[in-house]
């Protein structure tokens, strides 16, 4: 608790105190023998006093200023409204209930603040410097690129930077929820926002802060708010319009019956003052944004960067995920799959090829060198020919050696077997001999089956794999992994017309997502209606075009952003549809006479309490 | 220019929502933003002008929300 509401709950207990005690001499009959009712009415105008001289203020404050239809007002309103009726203790009774529901609330709300603010508390307060040898402490904000930074044993990472000195276990939970540490030595990159393990590091600024990993992700999270989902909109819209509304339908009710029907004003007045009572929106007005804030706070506990409310309304009704094939669902590493060799040996045909692509620095021919695995002996090898499109030809051991794919064989006239196998096949032939055929393919990311499978059972129906690899390798990528439809062999400017075609296909409410690793496909983000991309701890593009950005990478994570997303949801609509339905009851109540001023503060401040405690569960979702 | 300010003391998310519909209506600003929940506000508004801007800022929040301070 805070300082001012400390001194709210001393005076909550002395207005109390005072407040029993004129109760309990009523009970005694001790104020019948008060014959004027002015004494009863300057002694109960103590406590009342006490506890709501500070509404009473700020009411006359806000008049003043010209802004009338707020709390303070209304609440002075309806206490006086009491009073004019003789109801003393019901006036006291109503502001002291109101200012604890309002303690409450805002202690609430603090706390939750708290432990939002908590979590994201990844922001560094200082670097180390060393100056003539001494270590000294400044803002990171004043450390220039290039400058020797030391980060000691259990401090956060101020700064991006590149490893000097030192070797130490990094652990990057704050900002990617993976709670294995990372190793790093001389060399490694590493980022600001992780927090460092055992031993000191040495590292040289690569960044200056306020381009630094950890200052973006702050922005990020602190602009969340800014982009607001259509229920926080309604709600805005509908608390514009709520409180004129419930204001003058109570002076209505408080002189138009009598006007009519005869009957005395007192009754009617006090029917109104329990609208007014009503009459703030305030339960709606937090509850909704808190409850998607926690939903962003418990995303961002995983390491998925939600970066508004309205995507994580939006993840909650998608339907549909489009997912890039390299980068996403396989490594982007090319690996030798199959050796299939033809009246030789595995060892011969791998060597044969290891030799044959040893100058070349293609992906594909780094695989097979990789596969080989032993020394190459550059000496072996003989002059080079590359033929374009096709292949090599080249001398190994004096011996005219082929590689390359079905056109060079066809055009050499080799008898080849086509091979069948996903992937990229590169065929091989010695002497005018066919040799047989090596085939190397992306490796699937391990987790991705179970990532497809774990968003089927969320609810996601169609799983969509997009790439510009050759049907055959797309296909079997897409059967290993589960996925239901492909769209091989496009090419970069194809993936935007293909989601476009899919978002056609979409019904209603239903949403599209664009899973990349954001090189090349910045584009699609946009255009999807929730870009999500792979962070690749700190790929600036990827962050910034993206709605959803997965910090490791992870795309099994997305289920779970899934299911955040539609829990948050589902709490943020019992808040509504639980205020309202309070409000609506109460306020019907009130207007035949059947409610009271405490089922009115109730339906005020109460409901915010309850509707409070209910959005922070929205934190809590795992 | 786009810069962020620390608030003290807002209690009431309405109070939020109004303090930021008032700064929008500001001459020279080009977008605001209130956030109740992080006690922050973002101003957008023109280089120049900025320090006029403020001063009307500090107006109007004080005329909505007369206990909310901005730290400047």
């Amino acid at each position: 608790m805070n300082k001012k509401q400390k001194k709210m709950l001393v005076r909550i207990i002395i207005a109390f105190v005072l407040f029993a005690g004129l109760l309990v001499c009523g009970h005694m009959g001790l104020l019948e023998s008060i014959e004027h009712t002015w004494i009863l009415f300057v002694v109960y105008l103590i406590p009342y006093l006490v506890i709501g001289y500070d509404i009473i203020f700020k009411a006359a404050r806000n008049i003043s200023h010209g802004q009338v239809f707020d709390e303070n007002f209304l609440m002075m309103i309806a206490t006086f409204g009491a009073f004019g009726v003789r109801e003393y203790s019901e006036a006291v009774a109503v502001m002291l209930f109101y200012q604890v529901g309002e303690l409450f609330q805002s202690y609430a709300v603090g706390k939750s603040r708290q432990s939002i603010s908590d979590m994201m508390d990844i922001c560094p307060e200082y670097a180390n410097i060393e100056v003539d040898g001494l270590l000294t402490r400044v803002d990171p904000d004043d450390v220039e690129i290039g400058s020797i930074i030391v980060i000691k044993p259990g401090e956060r990472i101020p700064l991006d930077g590149v490893v000097v000195e030192g070797e130490s276990l990094i652990d990057t939970a704050a900002l990617t929820g993976e709670s294995v540490p990372r190793r790093a030595s001389k060399g490694d990159e590493i980022i600001s926002g992780c927090v460092n393990g055992s031993g000191t590091l040495k590292v040289r600024v690569s960044k200056e802060f306020e381009d630094s990993t950890v200052a973006k992700i702050l922005e990020l999270v602190e602009n969340a708010g800014s982009k607001k989902a259509k229920v926080e909109n309604f709600i805005t819209k509908f608390a514009k319009y709520y409180t004129p509304v419930v204001t003058i339908s109570a002076v209505a009710l408080a002189f138009v019956p009598p006007l009519i029907l005869g009957g005395s004003f007192g009754e009617w007045i006090q029917r109104a003052c329990i609208f007014l009572v009503i009459s703030c929106p305030c339960a709606l007005v937090i509850s909704v944004p808190l409850g998607f804030f926690g939903g962003i706070g418990a995303s961002s506990k995983l390491g998925i960067l939600v970066k508004g409310s309205n995507y994580l309304e939006a993840v909650a009704e998608m339907t549909t995920i489009v997912f890039d094939k390299t980068g996403t669902l396989t490594k982007g590493e090319f690996k030798v799959q199959e050796i299939l060799p033809e009246g030789c040996g595995r060892e011969e045909l791998l060597e044969m090829a290891a030799l044959g692509e040893g100058y070349s620095n293609h992906p594909i021919a780094a695989s097979i060198r990789e596969a080989y695995g032993k020394n190459i002996n550059m000496n072996r090898v003989g002059q080079a020919e590359e033929i374009a499109g096709e292949g090599i030809r080249i001398l190994v051991d004096g011996r005219e050696v082929l590689l390359g794919n079905e056109k060079l064989m066809t055009n050499k006239g080799i008898a080849y077997i086509p091979c069948e196998s996903a992937g990229t096949v590169v065929y091989g032939a010695c002497e005018e001999r066919y040799m047989g055929a090596i085939v190397i393919s992306d490796t699937i990311k391990e987790g991705a089956k179970k990532a497809i499978q774990s968003m089927k059972q969320v609810g996601v129906k169609k799983c969509v794999m997009l790439t510009g690899d050759r049907q055959q390798a797309a296909r079997a990528v897409a059967r290993e992994i589960g996925i239901d439809q492909v769209h091989a062999e496009l090419l970069p400017g194809d993936k935007v017309t293909k989601v476009e075609e899919l978002l056609k296909e979409q019904q209603g409410k239903e949403k599209l997502a664009f899973v990349g690793d954001g090189i090349n496909d910045a584009p699609v983000l946009t255009r999807a209606d929730i870009g999500i991309a792979m962070g690749s701890m700190g790929s600036d593009a990827a962050i910034e075009a993206a709605d959803v950005v997965l910090m490791d990478d992870d795309v099994g994570k997305i289920a779970a952003v899934v299911k955040i997303a539609r829990k948050t949801l589902r709490i943020v609509k019992q808040n509504i549809i639980f205020a309202l339905s309070v409000k609506a009851l109460v306020l019907l109540l009130g207007a035949f006479g059947l409610a009271n001023m405490w089922e009115a503060v109730f339906a005020d401040v109460g409901v915010s309490v309850i509707a409070i405690l209910n959005a922070m569960r929205a934190l809590k979702i795992k | 220019m786009k810069r962020k300010f620390k608030l003290e003391d807002l209690d009431c998310a309405n109070c939020a929502a109004k303090m930021e519909e008032a700064i929008k209506k500001i001459d020279g600003v080009n977008d605001a933003n209130v956030s109740f929940l992080a006690q922050k506000m973002t101003i957008d508004g023109q280089d120049e002008k900025f320090d006029e801007i403020m001063k009307e800022v500090v107006k109007v929040c004080a005329k909505v929300e007369p206990d909310c301070r901005i730290l400047l």
